[in-house]
């Protein structure tokens, strides 16, 4: 006979279930999350590995890894713990590739979506903005800012943000422009909610996947700048970041290359870890783009 | 019958489906013959394998994932699952042809017509350029269409819907193909566009003597072409036979409910009373979509969608607004609520006109006003419960959260959903049930006129039927005025008390819908009611136990 069409068709799992049975299809991401939580536990776990400040004398200088198991890694050239630093530094390239990517985020939504839902003058003049940003290569831009606002950690955080806001910007306009017109949308409309709600409570969910995978790849290239800059000497020199480990190594690259190889290895694994779980993010997200 | 041996023989035919799909086969047993110039309609609703049932005949299915499990699919006496890749594309196009649905996906949009005509003549004859394109021009020809060395030289989008139709089915027949499958060739079309496609593949088809495939959902346009009619459900065959006899005489549970659902095309009597009062009162509507275009895009004609359109809508009354597309239905119904501003004209409601509100005061009107739209997947928020969608309304005009909540388990109950579905997403249902969570929130906020844009022109005829019947007996308990805009007359017929009939933005005609029905006035009414696939043929009054 007929099925009614009101019979249910059984529930489905909770979400949190399914988006994890799809992220565990992808091995390399299931690889960038171990990496991940290894980082992670690096940071939480620096002020008991190594307890006091990683930047105090620990040995001799220069001591080569594997002689002395107080410096496991060996020292720089004066004399500071390179397993200590690896492990403090954990802390400070997550710290900044989190706030600067949560900066650059907030920033790129917040104009993207008013460029994108309003559209007219005020997608013009936010997009001129936009543009304006973008002209200008990202480093040379986050050079000037550090060199105006000095290099104390918060604001080498906020700069980055800063430089990186643009590409979420066009990122999010693109989607709000696909999803304005969607029958959803007119449905809210139609019930009277207000222009700010359907934003935020109606058209960003839906625009956040994209949004999310990009985060994780912004992470990333958070944590590249800040080394970059640390590299130059630009970094704040009162903590010990990655970034300024190998600039500090770059001195006695011959000599003792390690003090620059081991901070190198940890800034690529860490990158690795955010770019593969970025694309298990990307397949649990978007499921129908693949296959 | 004769002696010709059969075009396509199926038989016992299984198509396996990946794992984690809802049933294992998408067909199952499926036994097909078709004669040389026999139109057989292959009928099911979505999910009945029908279309799957093409692509394994053209061999074209998405393999690994899908698969031919198990029978044969003879074409003229030749299994045509054992054949090799190489020896498919010498069949395809040249002895199997095929016409899609979707006209203008299935045509390059970067090649002109004579090209892809051309291209298929390249591809399977020997003939010289000239002559092809002599071949090309004389298809279009055939196929009726105005101008053919102009039509040549097109490009898709420069051309009408039909008329891309009618390039597919030159395309099609170019090569005198022993059997033409035609995937739902019709769907997409107007209807007075749909009838004069129909006819040209019965004559066309006739002429070369092949064997037709015509796969549909809508009984309407089997009445109008099929010689014999395969009904499929869920894989299964379950009814097979002559177009007559299936038509007026089902045997099977099933088609006789798919057959029961075609709204017949006998309007209801009028039964509001003209001097109920007017609710809604819509004078001298006007839209014009401006013309766009920058400095190197060129520019392009404004086109005027609605011109002073006047209608009244009463207390309790339901008033269809019926047209083709671009005839302006949908704008219509955008502005009267107020998704789209429009240029000129008055809404009145309540003695309030409703285009001069501001924007603050006309989100306080909207409770009044509600909307279901076309797409009932589009039009409910995929990240949002079902319960939180239907309380949306009432929390945004200040009603408690909490008994906002109550009340849409209410009115789930209503629409005949389980009040336990509530905390569900809305992919999670099937569309009419989506449908029904559209109505439900269109009735959270007891508005006064209900608005519904094609609500049940993107669901199965069934399933139609049972969104329809709750939408009638809503409207009579409630005490709904309905403005209803649909392009289905056999829809219209059944539920609206009065109609306007629109074409090109303008009213041509509008009365009680049973008057217009057997007395149209204006010629384009007169060419809509005579275009309505089936009309002759009135579905047998069945008795259904169910539902």
């Amino acid at each position: 006979m007929t099925t009614l069409d009101t019979d249910l068709a059984p529930a489905e799992p909770p979400r949190l279930i399914v988006f994890w049975r799809r992220y565990k299809r992808n091995r390399a991401a299931l690889l960038g999350l171990a990496l991940f939580v290894i980082v992670l536990l690096m940071a939480l776990t620096a002020g008991i590995v190594d307890p006091g400040d990683p930047l105090r004398r620990a040995g001799a200088p220069l001591t080569p890894p594997l002689t002395d198991w107080a410096t496991p890694l060996g020292t720089d050239q004066l004399g500071r713990d390179i397993f200590a630093g690896i492990f403090y530094g954990a802390r400070i390239s997550l710290m900044i590739g989190v706030v600067a990517t949560l900066v650059a985020i907030g920033i790129g939504v917040l104009i993207g979506a008013l460029a994108g839902y309003f559209g007219g003058w005020v997608d013009d003049v936010l997009m001129r903005v936009t543009e304006a940003f973008q002209t200008i290569p990202n480093f040379v831009l986050l050079l000037t800012l550090v060199a105006i606002m000095g290099s104390k950690i918060e604001w080498i955080t906020l700069a980055i943000g800063i430089v990186s806001w643009t590409a979420p910007a066009r990122m999010v306009r693109a989607e709000f422009m696909s999803l304005r017109g969607r029958e959803f949308v007119d449905a809210a409309r139609n019930l009277g909610v207000s222009n700010a709600s359907i934003i935020f409570r109606e058209i960003l969910p839906n625009a956040l996947p994209p949004i999310v995978v990009y985060a994780s790849v912004l992470m990333a290239l958070s944590i590249l700048l800040e080394s970059a800059l640390a590299f130059l000497g630009l970094g704040d020199p009162n903590y010990a970041s990655w970034g300024n480990m190998i600039g500090q190594g770059r001195s006695v690259l011959r000599t003792a290359a390690y003090c620059a190889v081991f901070p190198g290895i940890a800034i690529v694994l860490t990158v690795l870890s955010f770019s593969l779980v970025g694309e298990g993010l990307n397949d649990a997200l978007n499921p129908r783009q693949k296959k | 019958m004769t002696d010709t041996p059969p075009v396509l023989q199926i038989s016992g035919l299984k198509i396996a489906l990946p794992k984690g799909a809802d049933r294992p086969y998408a067909l199952e047993g499926l036994d097909l013959e078709i004669n040389p110039g026999e139109i057989v309609c292959l009928v099911g609703e979505s999910g009945s394998g029908k279309s799957l049932s093409a692509g394994a005949i053209m061999r074209l299915l998405p393999e690994p994932h899908v698969h031919v499990a198990e029978g044969s699919i003879k074409f003229r006496g030749e299994e045509i699952v054992a054949k090799s890749e190489a020896e498919m594309r010498q069949i395809r196009g040249r002895d199997i042809a095929m016409i899609f649905q979707e006209p203008m996906t299935a045509l390059n949009p970067q090649k002109t017509v004579g090209w892809q005509l051309d291209e298929v003549l390249r591809l399977h004859t020997k003939m010289s350029r000239k002559e092809r394109r002599a071949r090309a021009i004389e298809m279009l020809e055939r196929v009726h269409l105005p101008d053919p060395p102009s039509a040549y030289n097109a490009y898709p989008h420069q051309i009408s819907g039909g008329q891309r139709q009618r390039v597919m089915i030159a395309m099609a027949l170019s090569l005198s193909p022993k059997l033409i499958i035609a995937d739902e060739p019709t769907t997409a079309l107007d209807v007075t566009t749909q009838l004069q496609i129909l006819k040209l593949i019965r004559e066309l088809q006739e002429q070369e003597g092949a064997g037709v495939l015509f796969i549909t959902h809508d009984f309407g346009v089997v009445a109008e072409i099929a010689d014999k009619v395969a009904v499929l459900r869920k894989g299964i065959l379950v009814e097979q036979g002559p177009a007559s006899e299936v038509l007026n005489n089902p045997q099977h549970a099933y088609t006789r409910a798919l057959i029961g659902a075609v709204p017949a095309l006998t309007p209801p009597p009028l039964k509001v009373p003209s001097t109920a009062p007017v609710v809604l009162k819509g004078t001298g509507l006007k839209k014009t979509f401006a013309a766009r275009g920058g400095m190197l895009s060129g520019k392009r004609k404004a086109v005027t969608a609605v011109k002073d359109l006047t209608f009244e809508l009463r207390q309790g009354e339901t008033l269809g607004v019926v047209g083709e597309s671009g005839s302006g239905k949908t704008t219509v119904s955008r502005i009267v609520t107020r998704l789209l501003e429009c240029d000129a004209g008055s809404v009145e409601m309540d003695g309030k006109d409703l285009l001069a509100l501001s924007p603050r005061e006309m989100r306080e009107m909207r409770k009044h006003i509600q909307m279901v739209f076309q797409d009932p997947m589009a039009s409910l928020n995929p990240r949002k419960r079902v319960v939180d969608l239907i309380a949306q309304g009432p929390i945004v005009h200040g009603a408690d959260p909490a008994k906002a909540r109550a009340d849409a388990r209410r009115l789930l109950e209503l629409v005949e959903l389980s009040p336990a579905s509530a905390s569900r997403f809305p992919h999670e249902f099937s569309g009419g049930q989506r449908q029904r969570i559209g109505i439900a929130r269109a009735l959270a906020l007891e508005p006064k006129v209900i608005v519904a844009d094609e609500p049940v022109s993107a669901l199965d005829v069934s399933v139609q039927a049972q969104v329809l019947k709750l939408l009638a007996e809503l409207r009579d308990r409630l005490n709904l005025s309905l403005l209803f805009v649909t392009h289905d007359l056999r829809v219209a017929a059944q539920l609206c008390d009065r109609i306007i009939v629109m074409q090109k933005g303008e009213i041509v005609e509008s009365g009680p819908t049973a008057e217009v029905f057997a007395n149209p006035q204006h010629e384009y009414t007169q060419k809509l009611l005579s275009s309505i696939p089936g009309r002759d043929w009135t579905p047998p009054v069945i008795r259904t136990d169910a539902a």
